[in-house]
């Protein structure tokens, strides 16, 4: 999986290239460690994202969590299969798709 | 019929993934349905290579079948950790808010909302997790 950035001020845009599992979601994970201090727009990219496991959602849900304090996150180009993912597992109500 | 066997460690989920899909692709399995079953496999294979063995290393091993009329994958898994029935667990509930949601618990959930047929089996040693998808 591929991660690129985006950053404007306290804007922050994460491109996600490729599959969110368990074996590739520690390195967003970090990421989002080291880049997420002083955000207040996280928004996420998933166009080039082909899918995402359990492993990607417990990161996204820890995120909107810390976002919900910090400012706004949004998930943006989602594909069909993660969208029935995000019904499936409630995500959707959860997160702010767009 | 097809079958691997790897060390229950999540370095080798890679490996499975590739015999996963080279098996669906021979088959002319749709896209949507393989990325489905790579979901699955990503969430039982984890597992297996977390929780199984425990502190020790063990094997897991894939066999992959085609049934016909109606056709259909069928994934088993094996193992000879220990004996755990992950069908026993209660889903999530998925109606509470972000703040109660608890990180946790939606792999197997994932897994049974996106296969057709999910059972569980423990049998001479073995946890034996079997799955179907129709395609």
């Amino acid at each position: 999986m591929t991660i690129n950035k985006k950053q404007e001020g306290t804007k922050l845009e994460i491109l996600l290239e490729g599959r969110l599992d368990t074996t590739t979601s520690p390195m967003l994970e970090e990421e989002l460690k080291q880049s997420i201090g002083g955000i207040t727009e996280l928004i996420f990219d998933f166009e080039k994202l082909e899918y995402i496991s359990s492993a990607g959602l417990r990161i996204l849900l820890a995120q909107q969590k810390i976002m919900n304090k910090q400012g706004s996150m949004v998930v943006k180009n989602v594909n069909e299969v993660i969208d029935e993912v995000f019904e499936v597992t409630g995500f959707s109500d959860i997160l702010t798709i767009i | 019929m097809k079958e691997i066997t790897v060390d229950a460690q999540i370095e080798n989920l890679e490996i499975v993934t590739d015999f996963v899909e080279e098996f669906l692709d021979s088959q002319g399995c749709p896209m949507k349905v393989k990325i489905q079953i790579n979901i699955a496999l990503d969430e039982i294979f984890s597992n297996i290579s977390y929780y199984a063995y425990q502190d020790g290393v063990g094997k897991a091993t894939l066999k992959l079948e085609i049934q016909n009329k109606p056709k259909a994958v069928c994934i088993t898994f094996l193992d000879a950790g220990v004996p755990y029935n992950p069908l026993a667990k209660a889903d999530p509930d998925i109606t509470l808010s972000v703040e109660e949601r608890k990180i946790g618990g939606l792999g197997i959930y994932m897994v049974k909302k996106n296969m057709d047929e999910v059972n569980y089996v423990y049998s001479e040693g073995k946890n034996i997790l079997s799955l179907k998808k129709y395609i």
